[in-house]
């Protein structure tokens, strides 16, 4: 392995305030509750800023700015609506080495990842939703489709300020007005995107962002003058949604866990699906959805995949986020990295094998290094359950059959990978695997025009594309 | 010399579930009288348990992969020869429909058999419309095509005939298989709907008929973890939706909230009530639109690199 002097991006470029106001009605204001927490930098434990947790008196003021704004914002014509977006893609752009590091330091992600991945993401899905906004009528949803009103979303720490653009940038692009709660572990770049609105003159209440845990979100989903509740985050709180929406009306649309299959047959270009299973479950510290977290491999090159697999693994840099070559960083919170730990336990405790590269761990901060089982069942409980971490578990199979229906027997249905060099194979697989995106001889691809969302347990509705629209329309 | 010939007593028809392509009793050995509009006993109908709505479920399931894996051409085939096996009861099913107290019983089975030769034609055109290429960023074939979503449950309308057919067709003709509740008030018709469904190639337990009580087999259904989702379309009653959306919630179902209760937001009107008369009932006769085709649907979205 080479060595690697340090290269670290600065972090001058991001002004971190002490403490943070909630965002409403396009003001600071301060929280009515009492209780306020620190958010701190997984890799160090160094505390970043202290922020509100709103209480449901605050989402009540938020909602109000947000119902009080939608009736100007909704008769916007929809070119006046795109100009807004547009300006707020342009803004990200321009701001994007400030976002990319301060989502590193409060997610802990690699600053590469950061940088290359969600930054981009997050200005094209502005732009390409911006693009929408005077063509709704063109989008399959009748010749005038209307906005739901407020969209009440509550968003996860994986990717952040990513997840905040997939549910803000259709919402206002079809005329709704919102309010956001981001994950309690990561809000400042939500909270920098505050500031962006205001940069871009965007009318006061059309965004509201309120910091928070599980209470706000809960406060937020339930408000009655929510009439859109968007989630993503994990299948147990997506059932709690599910059940408090029963007889409200509001229209609801769910990104929830997954278990995703990698499916590598013998005639795969072997070096690519060894990157592809690598880029599946350990980018991001494997804190993704759509994660490949379960590698199902035709027996016949079992051991030669594991070979490279594990070789490959010795060469991933596990380390400081805002390092340059970093490609493994910090799990995102004491209790996520204890849910790793348990998990992974308990995988060893049913019987399988665990390995991992030697990878020396950082002293402070949370870390779990990349690990594989192998020798797993389907009914292990790392096999079933979604993890969330850099934990991969390889399965076998010997017939295409056989993989469909170890890829199938799962309860979520997000995502799933196939690598094979037969093209008929890949669209004969594509077609029995009960998943919403499958990537064949690739992994983890995004882009706002390509639809995303999940079958069964996975929850319901697509983000993105055209797709995405339904979601803010009153169709 | 001669006396009058007795008249001669009907034959009468036994009225039972129909469940994996066969015709069963409830297994609960329950029925419950079925009377005309005017009062009059008809039948007794099987009253379905939770057993039975349970082997409905596990029948649909079984019918899945081989229904979702036909071709779109020929689930369109086989809605349209359901469509003229109906044209071809026609007399029966009005003298059903006028029993049960249905007005313009004729033009009511007439509008059925369009509307299943409508829904039959939406086969092998739904993914054009509901499908997209995606250009995305990068050097990628990307493209999203609308899967069935598995096993739907179904509480069918009051509208013995109509209705139902406008419920169930939708559901099937993308590749979804079904346990459907008939109209609890007036089921016969559902059941002479089912045999028309068996002699017209439609696989066994592609659709599965219970009778019985909605408001004691919809909780069943709706909390069943086989069931992907669940059409509430006939829940007149607001606890009953209620009770059946949250146990949807259970394994995140898809729910059709029932347009007939007033689900709708702050006067701003939302999705639900659509196309309803005014007498807070749905017009059957109108055209459905794609909605209840695209509410049992899944897009799903598959990426391959491109590369010389």
């Amino acid at each position: 392995m080479f060595e690697y002097a340090p290269a670290p991006e600065s972090r001058d470029v991001v002004d971190i305030k002490p403490s943070y106001r909630l965002f409403i009605g396009g003001e600071w204001v301060d929280s009515r509750g009492e209780e306020r927490h620190k958010t701190v930098n997984p890799a160090t434990e160094e505390a970043l800023a202290e922020i509100a947790w709103a209480t449901e008196e605050d989402v009540d003021r938020a909602v109000g700015a947000a119902r009080q704004a939608f009736g100007a914002w909704s008769r916007t014509p929809g070119s006046e609506r795109a100009k807004y977006l547009f300006r707020i893609a342009r803004i990200i752009q321009e701001r994007s080495r400030e976002l990319a590091v301060l989502e590193s330091l409060d997610n802990g992600k690699p600053i590469r990842e950061s940088r290359d991945v969600d930054l981009p993401l997050v200005a094209a899905h502005f732009f390409y939703h911006a693009g929408w906004a005077d063509k709704l009528g063109y989008a399959g949803y009748g010749p005038d489709p209307r906005p739901l009103g407020v969209a009440g979303q509550v968003i996860p720490w994986n990717f952040p300020l990513l997840m905040l653009a997939w549910k803000i940038a259709p919402a206002l692009a079809c005329g709704n007005t919102v309010v956001l709660k981001p994950a309690e572990t990561t809000p400042l770049t939500a909270l920098l995107f505050a500031e962006i609105c205001r940069q871009a003159d965007l009318p006061p209440g059309v965004v509201n962002i309120v910091t928070g845990a599980g209470e706000t979100g809960a406060a937020l989903v339930g408000h009655p003058g929510v009439d859109k509740v968007a989630f993503t985050g994990s299948t147990e709180v997506g059932r709690l949604i599910a059940r408090s929406v029963a007889g409200s009306g509001k229209k609801v649309t769910l990104e929830l866990g997954g278990k995703a299959a990698n499916i590598v047959f013998d005639d795969a270009a072997l070096d690519q699906a060894v990157e592809g299973v690598v880029n599946g479950i350990f980018f991001n510290q494997g804190h993704v959805c759509c994660a490949g977290s379960r590698l199902l491999v035709q027996e016949s090159i079992a051991d030669d995949l594991l070979d490279a697999l594990k070789r490959r693994l010795a060469t991933l840099r596990l380390g400081d986020p805002l390092d340059k070559n970093t490609d493994i960083g910090a799990i995102n919170s004491a209790a996520q990295l204890a849910r790793i730990r348990r998990l992974s336990d308990l995988g060893e405790a049913e019987g399988a094998e665990r390995w991992s590269p030697v990878c020396p761990l950082p002293e402070r901060g949370f870390w779990f290094p990349p690990t594989i089982f192998t020798g797993v069942a389907q009914s292990h409980r790392i096999a079933r359950e979604e993890v969330f971490g850099p934990v991969l578990s390889v399965l076998t199979f010997r017939t295409p059959a056989e993989a469909v229906e170890k890829a199938n027997n799962t309860p979520f249905g997000l995502s799933a990978g196939v690598w094979t060099e037969k093209g008929s194979r890949i669209l004969w697989m594509a077609d029995r695997l009960r998943a919403g995106v499958v990537w064949a001889n690739t992994f983890n691809r995004f882009d706002p025009a390509s639809p995303f969302g999940g079958y069964k347990e996975s929850g319901y509705g697509r983000e993105g594309g055209r797709h995405g629209l339904e979601a803010y329309l009153d169709v | 010399m001669s006396r009058a010939e007795p008249a001669r007593l009907a034959v009468r028809k036994t009225y039972k579930l129909y469940i994996g392509g066969a015709f069963p009793r409830s297994e609960s050995g329950r029925s419950y009288a079925v009377t005309s509009s005017r009062g009059e006993f008809l039948a007794n109908a099987s009253k379905a348990s939770r057993k039975d709505a349970r082997d409905a479920v596990s029948a649909a399931r079984k019918a899945f992969a081989g229904w979702s894996g036909a071709t779109a051409h020929n689930r369109g085939q086989i809605l349209y020869r359901v469509a003229e096996m109906l044209e071809g009861r026609r007399a029966q099913f009005a003298a059903e429909l006028t029993e049960a107290g249905t007005r313009r019983a004729g033009a009511v089975v007439d509008a059925a058999v369009d509307r299943l030769v409508w829904y039959a034609g939406w086969s092998d055109k739904i993914g054009a419309v509901a499908g997209t290429a995606n250009p995305v960023a990068g050097p990628y074939f990307n493209v999203s095509s609308p899967e069935p979503t598995g096993v739907v449950a179904v509480i069918a309308p009051d509208e013995p005939l109509l209705g139902l057919v406008s419920v169930i067709a939708p559901v099937i003709v993308t590749g979804n298989t079904c346990v459907v509740v008939a109209s609890e008030r007036a089921p016969l018709p559902s059941i002479t709907l089912a045999e028309v469904l068996a002699t017209s190639d439609l696989p066994g337990g592609v659709v599965n008929i219970l009778t019985g009580s909605a408001g004691e087999l919809a909780p069943w259904l709706a909390g069943h973890m086989d069931v992907n989702a669940v059409d509430l379309t006939g829940v007149t009653d607001r606890s009953l939706a209620v009770a059946c959306e949250e146990a949807a919630a259970e394994n995140l179902k898809r729910v059709l909230r029932p347009a007939a209760l007033s689900f709708s937001r702050g006067g701003k009107g939302s999705g639900e009530g659509k196309g309803e008369s005014g007498a807070g009932g749905t017009d059957w006769f109108a055209d459905p639109g794609t909605g209840r085709l695209t509410a049992f649907l899944e897009t799903k979205t598959v990426w391959h690199p491109l590369g010389p």
